[in-house]
């Protein structure tokens, strides 16, 4: 049994309209059906482009958001279930960074008044000098300085404010961390320095990570598994590497295909597949495949009529595509998408 | 001749009351026709700055705008008012990084896009609307009769920056400057994006003058890129050049931090340590040099020049250039204890005020290797943490913006001092800041 189990999750909004008479008219389909889990020490991530509800699916692990359907299962306990009063008690155990690091800070409190409110509402710690002493050691873990404790969130860099953020989340001693995209606000240099401190502790304390990005480098770097979500559903999900070597897939293909690599050789010989338009609405989701109106590979069967479920193709490497065997064994044929083709090695180099 | 030559431009921002910030200190780079110049830097380091100055779209007051810039044998900076509208739009345009705030929300795309083509060609009414039309099929929006009618809110992200996009490109301009034209999007819009801009420069022999922080988006698109760093260029190659063997330890450590989809996984990033308000001013010596492994004195001692270390027309602005293997750069060649150490035998051997030009340590007066060491701490961190530094309390907060920081500023004007004096005991307030310092990073 895993650490973090969510089974089937859904959060529907509902859309709503009239005066006075509120009426739904639909909904908008968030978060549709997901099922994944996440082992202890290990790290998840999560990743999707925007509008896929990747973050929708972060918030209702935390009850953040109303769970339509579907259970959370925190180490035997189901979150989804649990009254408004032990959810508050079990937000312990679940902490998420965010990823704006200023708005998340209130800019009137002090760092220690920051870390120390969350100890105090969950009873941690006898009195203030015993949270001061274990504020003080998870700033240093984090590498801030000591006298961080008395000083405001717009004293510090966007790195430091994310350390901040990083230890408010530690200082409840959490089981899981749900880090909404951590490093996407931050600059490059200041990507890496977090990434590192992530995984250092990691290593340190024995932490279990829930990532959510939009970068595909990003989580592919800081996680063991990987699900790519789609207009609401997991698409595809599969250890780190086996992700990366065989993506199975078309949207993770595309994905990856997508992502520029820092590197102009690298650059010059890969193919891209690029996709044709934009993602639909989550309100009016296509029937049948979700991607298959964007889909490089749709087959005139099955894609546009019946949804795929996520199925097991060998080494926990899970697709929800018809085709995807098929495809990989090069069956079956690209249909539409244009395809770059790589430029010609004989671009000289300037 | 190119296009477009930029020669060392400078921008400073004035304020009553506050010090002058110098946002781009001398960055020069030319643009040819059809060919794709990159300027890359994180935040703060003067790139959106540069690009809105050659556009003459910076305020007038408070902004002094220094140097030259020629497109195509006229001064930019030199042209009225009148002249330079004329100009933008027909022969310079520009592609803004938020496209929804870069549309004007309550008139229709269609409107916005016609209004550049009555104004830079003279087409009105039905030919106008033809010509529209045709644009934004060109840059691949479907059915583009409908969507000339539609707001911005109706568009979608990626449709909204190809619109701008379509804008930009009404009048067949000669340069096209875009900033940061993919930030805002998803990756799958992004690619499409980058290749309707190859397209737009391959077919019409537009030059583009690229500006963005992602490496990654330099790496496939552009042919000369320059880095910047604090308003200043620090290295400038072909793109296969610049990747194959960054030079500036600050490009080495930006290869360095990008986790890179395609690397073997288990490896930790190489950051850069500290942050962009670590810095020194230029005229004090390189503005890298606080987060910098490869930091020695030479650093501190005036602006270091742009020089050809590795091959003719690759420019870095360094003392101490990484030459090793690409992925050796974060290895540091004099870390920050060894400076200390040079301090123990500074004062063991007395003063020596020779020539600077000893490479590595070399051995000062011992004021100033205090001062240095003084600083040090302050600056970089022991690099097995590579933690953001701490702003050190008795050192006050760095000041943002390319202003001289207490603590790395005192360092320089204490060797210059002591050079000049060559005065051996002084110590200026030194040692009471290397007391505090290192308990502080300790801590």
């Amino acid at each position: 049994m895993s650490l973090l189990n969510l089974d089937g999750v859904k959060v529907h909004f509902p859309l709503k309209k009239g005066v006075l008479f509120d009426r739904t008219v639909g909904h908008v389909y968030a978060v549709d059906g997901v099922t994944l889990a996440v082992e202890a020490g290990r790290t998840y991530g999560l990743v999707g482009e925007s509008g896929c509800g990747k973050t929708t699916l972060g918030r209702a692990v935390l009850r953040l958001v109303d769970i339509t359907d579907g259970s959370v299962v925190l180490d035997g306990t189901d979150l989804a279930s649990l009254p408004d009063e032990e959810m508050r008690k079990m937000r312990r155990r679940v902490q998420m960074v965010f990823q704006d690091p200023l708005g998340s800070l209130d800019p009137r409190q002090n760092i220690e008044s920051l870390l120390s409110e969350g100890m105090a509402a969950h009873g941690i710690g006898a009195d203030r000098e015993e949270r001061r002493t274990r504020i003080k050691e998870i700033l240093a873990k984090v590498g801030l300085p000591a006298n961080a404790l008395s000083r405001y969130p717009h004293e510090f860099s966007g790195g430091q404010r994310q350390r901040i953020g990083i230890a408010r989340a530690l200082v409840l001693e959490p089981d899981v961390i749900i880090c909404d995209e951590p490093v996407s606000a931050l600059d490059v240099s200041i990507q890496a320095q977090v990434i590192n401190l992530l995984e250092e502790l990691q290593e340190s304390m024995g932490l279990t990570y829930l990532v959510i990005a939009h970068d595909l480098a990003v989580v592919r770097h800081i996680s063991d598994v990987i699900g790519v979500m789609y207009l609401g559903s997991l698409v595809e999900e599969a250890p780190s590497d086996s992700l990366y070597a065989e993506p199975l897939h078309p949207y993770t293909k595309a994905l990856m295909s997508a992502v520029p690599i820092p590197d102009p050789v690298v650059e010059d010989t890969r193919e891209r597949i690029l996709l044709t338009g934009d993602l639909p609405s989550p309100a009016s989701p296509p029937a049948g495949c979700r991607f298959h109106t964007r889909c490089p590979w749709k087959q005139e069967t099955k894609c546009d009529t019946e949804r795929p479920e996520l199925r097991d193709l060998g080494g926990g490497h899970k697709v929800a595509c018809h085709y995807a065997a098929e495809i990989a064994a090069g069956t079956v044929r690209r249909t539409a998408g244009e395809a770059i083709e790589p430029v010609a090695a004989t671009e000289a180099a300037v | 001749m190119p296009l477009l030559s930029v020669d060392e431009l400078t921008v400073t921002f004035t304020a009553r009351g506050r010090r002058d910030v110098r946002a781009v200190s001398g960055v020069s780079f030319s643009v040819d026709q059809g060919e794709v110049v990159g300027l890359v830097g994180e935040s703060g380091c003067g790139k959106s700055v540069t690009s809105l100055a050659l556009m003459g779209l910076l305020p007038k007051r408070g902004v002094t705008v220094g140097g030259r810039a020629e497109f195509d044998g006229t001064d930019l900076f030199g042209l009225g008012d009148a002249k330079l509208r004329e100009m933008r739009g027909s022969q310079l345009a520009m592609i803004f990084q938020d496209p929804l705030s870069s549309l004007n929300p309550v008139v229709p795309i269609g409107v916005q896009v016609t209004e550049i083509l009555s104004r830079h060609r003279g087409l009105k009414g039905e030919a106008a609307r033809k010509e529209a039309a045709h644009l934004l099929d060109r840059v691949g929006i479907p059915d583009p009769r409908r969507r000339l009618k539609e707001y911005p809110h109706q568009l979608s992200g990626g449709m909204r920056q190809r619109a701008l996009i379509a804008m930009a490109v009404a009048c067949a301009p000669r340069l096209l400057i875009a900033d940061e034209p993919t930030t805002a999007l998803d990756v799958t819009i992004q690619a499409q994006i980058l290749e309707l801009l190859k397209e737009l420069v391959d077919e019409e022999g537009t030059a583009l003058l690229m500006i963005t922080h992602d490496l990654g988006v330099v790496a496939g698109l552009c042919d000369q890129v320059n880095v910047l760093y604090a308003g200043k260029t620090v290295e400038s190659a072909g793109r296969r050049e610049l990747f194959a063997s960054p030079t500036h330890p600050y490009a080495n450590g930006l290869l360095g931090s990008i986790p890179r989809l395609d690397a073997p996984r288990g490896e930790p990033l190489r950051p850069v340590r500290g942050s962009i308000n670590d810095q020194i001013a230029w005229a004090d010596g390189c503005a890298f040099a606080p987060r910098c492994d490869h930091y020695t004195l030479e650093c501190l001692q005036g602006t270091p020049e742009l020089t050809e270390p590795r091959t003719p027309g690759h420019q870095v602005r360094c003392v101490n250039p990484v030459l090793s293997p690409v992925g050796a750069g974060d290895v540091a060649v004099i870390e920050a204890p060894h400076i200390v150490t040079g301090l123990e035998t500074g004062l063991e051997t007395g003063p020596e005020t020779g020539p600077e030009a000893g490479p590595g340590t070399e051995q000062p007066a011992p004021g100033a290797v205090t001062a240095v060491a003084a600083a040090a701490p302050a600056t970089g961190e022991p690099s097995g943490e590579a933690g953001t530094v701490p702003t050190v309390e008795p050192a006050g907060k760095p000041a943002p913006g390319a202003d001289v920081t207490t603590a790395g500023g005192a360092a320089p004007r204490t060797v210059t001092q002591a050079r000049d004096g060559e005065e051996p005991g002084g110590e200026p307030a030194a040692p009471s800041a290397a007391g505090e310092e290192p308990t502080e990073a300790g801590s």
